[in-house]
């Protein structure tokens, strides 16, 4: 076992080569951004402490050859100070520094999705075949009036008095999560426009501007202002179907972000409007925006430059006090709210922040749901839920706990190629997602991935109407915010009620 | 003892029915024999754990006041309701409503009858400025929530519900029918599957001057429960059924929605139906879905709702439960089976079943029937 420079912190994984069938192609050195592989003259020699267990290689080895293990060296076990810790105290005390982590929080928390469980009909009503029935799912984001105008035509027949504000059409209630370019290359946010486009649902591009080559896809997209500011300008405001004013993110509630200067190349330089190798830092707070007054100018400033004809949507971070926050929200003016939950992925966020902070998006879109209804002002504001939708059935669990529709950032990156190895603040992506380096980004084509995310949300839509009809329902209207149609199980009087729903039997 | 509410654990009472309605749209009335009749022969649709009726133009002689049906489990609650009611109203008549102790019907609650208006010096005047008919419907559910062993079964005006556990024909007999009459009768019989021998619990159930008999389940109660929570509606019943009058009366008398439309909210046309609209249409309807969307009745159903100008009868939108039609000069007749319509009117003008979340709406006085409603198509004509 090789070992690239006396640390405590043994590899974590082994990149073993099977000699017999390799046949030294090297396909694995070019393929590894992490630089695993090299070539000892006549066989690949594998530096394991640089594996990060991306898969990549041996998705790509045409022999069949290279195994990713577990290291199998252990360390003393102790149920108390764990592997983690331990590891974590080894780097800092090398590094001095904040650990950083990319993706949600790999830790093993209570997840409440796991817990819910749907209703279905039987005898006294009946289930629809979706098959041989309509099975609606459109969705419509934005304010809705609490009642109806009417006025009446020369022919006496009723017609709308008054517009409706500005809606974004969702043909399923799936978005893709707001995810920057700089964050992510450039061919990662085209795989989402292109699938976004096929299905009639709308991406998000973060707050790292527009590129140009985004810029057809405005119908199916979300611009972001969030407090970097980057790109912004009118033209960019009006260029898509609504604008997002990013306060929070749910793994890193209350922190900023950060876009190290190395990775500001010409094209993310133009695209965000800051000089090429200047670090993008986009403060904590937004520097405008100090209290919920402060957020309804914002929102308004940005109703006046977009002439109230696109939604303004705010996300926010769930935590402790998120129904009081979004009800705040909602009065101050945003047709929707993006809720992000703990767990919820990121490009790079410190380790603490990303594993401590925040709450889960099953209790915070339950309780905003709640609350918002409780106040009479629930049609004032769409909410979408975030933070780690794993699957259609999550995807149904947070429309019936009140959600209008969900996002998916962590599954549109599986479909490009992610195995989720949390390691996207370093730029290396050997999946060409989460990193710039020309070599890497190019492999990731935007037309095949776009079709595999575009089969992924395809797939999950099939899966919810069969959902719907086994519940006896032939729309999403009468599922969202329906949570009598969920049970509870191996959850405790307060968990209960704090997402609104009723055990198992009961 | 009497179950006037619902005390069973289960959220929403599960239930398939047999439902009828007969209007005169000349508004001649007749008396409680027909609708009987038609009903009767329902017979097996219920099982014997809940039936009713609903008459319009029955109170002539008190027609501006509103008409309360009141059931009590005991004096006590009896007692405790009418203060409420004399704090709060000016009462002009109150009565035990009519009954014929019969042998098929072997428990029942006290059931008087108030002919009474609301105060204008009322004690909820100091803060706020309801009017008469919001006022009504705030003592209706005060009543039926908070009031132990009370339960008003109806309180609209000319217009008065009958309704017991036991089968509907036995019911008619119970109440005397027979004298009372109206202008427009439905009835129901009741298939409870797990809240059975509830009196409160049986249909119609009434607010105001609307009434409504349903046979179905609605699968979308949870979402519509919550939106009426909205409103500030207090649904003390738990059952579907009230569910669906709440709507009705947050729509049409609240939102000022025409009939019409209020269907289509609560049976609203698929999207691929609404794409192929003109423009101005399509912006209306899509609208309505927008607004209204948590209001979309889903899960099988056909109900009869009845109102002082009319009766619409309006199934699911994808018809999954039964509804008959058919026309006799000036009367039309709906019903979960022709038969039914048949015992009464062996030769209806036309009978067709009306298509699914399509609703049927018989005006009184002016047209007979909204023939729009009826595509060629659906008409069956038997001479």
């Amino acid at each position: 076992m090789t070992k690239s420079s006396f640390t405590n912190v043994q590899s974590e994984y082994l990149a073993v080569i099977d000699h017999a069938k390799c046949i030294r192609c090297k396909r694995c050195i070019q393929n590894c951004g992490w630089g695993t592989y090299s070539f000892g003259g006549d066989k690949i020699i594998a530096d394991h402490s640089k594996c990060v267990a991306c898969g990549r290689c041996y998705t790509y080895c045409p022999e069949g050859a290279i195994s990713i293990l577990k290291n199998p060296t252990v360390m003393r076990e102790n149920g108390n100070w764990q592997d983690y810790h331990i590891k974590n105290i080894w780097r800092q005390s090398e590094t001095g520094g904040i650990a950083i982590s990319g993706m949600g929080t790999p830790l093993k928390y209570k997840k409440y999705f796991d817990h819910i469980l749907l209703d279905a009909c039987q005898v006294t009503n009946p289930p629809i075949d979706p098959l041989r029935e309509p099975m609606e799912l459109k969705t419509f984001l934005g304010k809705k009036p609490s009642k109806i105008e009417l006025d009446f035509n020369e022919k006496g027949q009723p017609v709308l008095k008054n517009k409706m504000p500005p809606q974004i059409e969702l043909a399923t209630p799936f978005i893709f999560a707001p995810m920057s370019y700089g964050s992510i290359s450039l061919n990662a946010q085209k795989v989402m426009a292109l699938a976004a486009r096929a299905l009639g649902i709308v991406m998000n591009i973060g707050e790292g501007g527009l590129h140009d080559d985004l810029v057809p896809f405005g119908k199916n997209i979300i611009v972001q202002v969030a407090s970097g500011r980057f790109g912004v300008n009118r033209d960019y405001l009006n260029s898509g179907a609504a604008v997002e004013i990013k306060i929070g993110q749910g793994a890193k509630p209350g922190i900023g972000g950060h876009l190290p200067g190395e990775k500001i190349g010409a094209d993310i330089s133009r695209t965000r409007m800051i000089p090429a190798g200047t670090d993008a830092i986009s403060p904590a707070p937004h520097h405008d925006i100090y209290s919920i007054e402060d957020l309804r100018q914002l929102i308004y400033a940005i109703k006046e430059a977009v002439n109230y004809e696109k939604p303004v949507s705010v996300k926010v971070a769930a935590v402790h006090n998120i129904a009081a926050i979004v009800s705040g929200v909602v009065r101050a003016g945003a047709d929707i709210v993006y809720i992000d939950g703990f767990s919820g992925g990121t490009g790079a966020a410190p380790t603490i922040v990303r594993d401590n902070v925040g709450i889960p998006i099953e209790i915070a879109i339950a309780q905003v749901d709640q609350r918002l209804r409780e106040e009479g002002i629930r049609n004032e504001a769409s909410l979408i839920a975030a933070g780690s939708i794993r699957s259609s059935g999550d995807a149904v669990k947070a429309i019936a706990l009140g959600a209008d529709a969900v996002a998916i950032g962590t599954a549109a990156l599986i479909t490009m190629g992610c195995h989720v190895c949390g390691k996207c603040h370093t730029g290396n992506c050997s999946w060409g997602i989460t990193t710039q380096r020309p070599e890497l980004t190019r492999r990731l084509d935007p037309e095949e991935h776009g079709e595999k995310l575009y089969n992924l949300i395809n797939a999950w839509s099939h899966e919810i109407k069969e959902v719907l009809g086994a519940m006896g329902v032939n729309s999403i209207e009468s599922l969202r915010g329906s949570k009598e149609r969920l049970r509870g199980i191996e959850l405790t009087d307060s968990e209960l009620k704090a997402l609104g729903i009723k055990h198992a039997g009961m | 003892m009497l179950r006037l509410k619902n005390n069973f654990s289960i959220e929403h009472d599960i239930a398939g029915c047999g439902l009828c309605g007969i209007i005169n749209v000349k508004k001649i009335r007749t008396n409680g024999e027909d609708i009987k009749k038609a009903i009767a022969l329902e017979h097996d649709r219920g099982n014997g754990l809940g039936g009713g009726f609903a008459v319009y133009g029955c109170y002539p002689e008190y027609s501006e006041l509103y008409a309360f049906h009141v059931m009590y489990d005991d004096l006590a609650a009896k007692e405790a309701t009418e203060k409420y009611f004399k704090n709060n109203f000016i009462i002009e008549k109150q009565e035990s409503i009519p009954i014929f102790k019969t042998s098929k019907i072997n428990d029942h609650p006290i059931l008087h009858r108030y002919f009474m208006k609301p105060k204008s010096d009322r004690e909820d005047r100091l803060f706020s400025e309801l009017k008469d008919d919001d006022f009504v419907v705030k003592s209706v559910m005060l009543i039926n929530s908070d009031y132990d062993g009370a339960y008003v079964f109806s309180s609209g005006k000319n217009m008065g519900a009958f309704k017991g556990v036991g089968y509907p024909e036995d019911i008619a007999d119970f109440y005397m029918l027979d004298n009372v009459e109206g202008y427009m009768w439905t009835a129901h019989n009741r298939f409870p599957t797990n809240t059975p021998g509830w009196w409160g619990g049986a249909h119609p159930f009434t607010l105001l001057d609307w009434s409504i008999v349903h046979n179905g389940e609605i699968s979308s109660y949870g979402i519509n429960k919550r939106y009426l929570e909205m409103f500030k509606y207090n649904l003390a019943l738990k059952t579907d059924t009230e569910v669906i009058a709440y709507i009705l009366d947050l729509l049409i008398r609240k939102h000022k929605l025409p009939v019409e439309l209020a269907m289509n909210v609560l049976a609203a046309p698929f999207y691929q139906t609404i794409d192929k609209m003109e423009p101005e249409q399509k912006e209306l309807y899509t609208a309505l879905r927008q607004i209204y969307g948590s209001a979309l009745l889903n899960g099988p159903f056909a109900i009869i709702f009845g109102y002082p100008d009319g009766m619409v009868a309006l199934n699911d939108r994808i018809k999954l439960r039964p509804l008959v039609a058919g026309t006799k000069g000036d009367f039309t007749y709906i019903a979960s089976e022709e038969s039914s319509i048949r015992e009464i009117c062996p030769f209806p003008d036309f009978v067709w079943s009306p298509k699914a979340g399509e609703p049927i709406i018989i005006k009184t006085v002016k047209t007979t029937i909204d023939s729009e409603n009826i595509s060629q198509k659906q008409r069956l004509i038997i001479s």
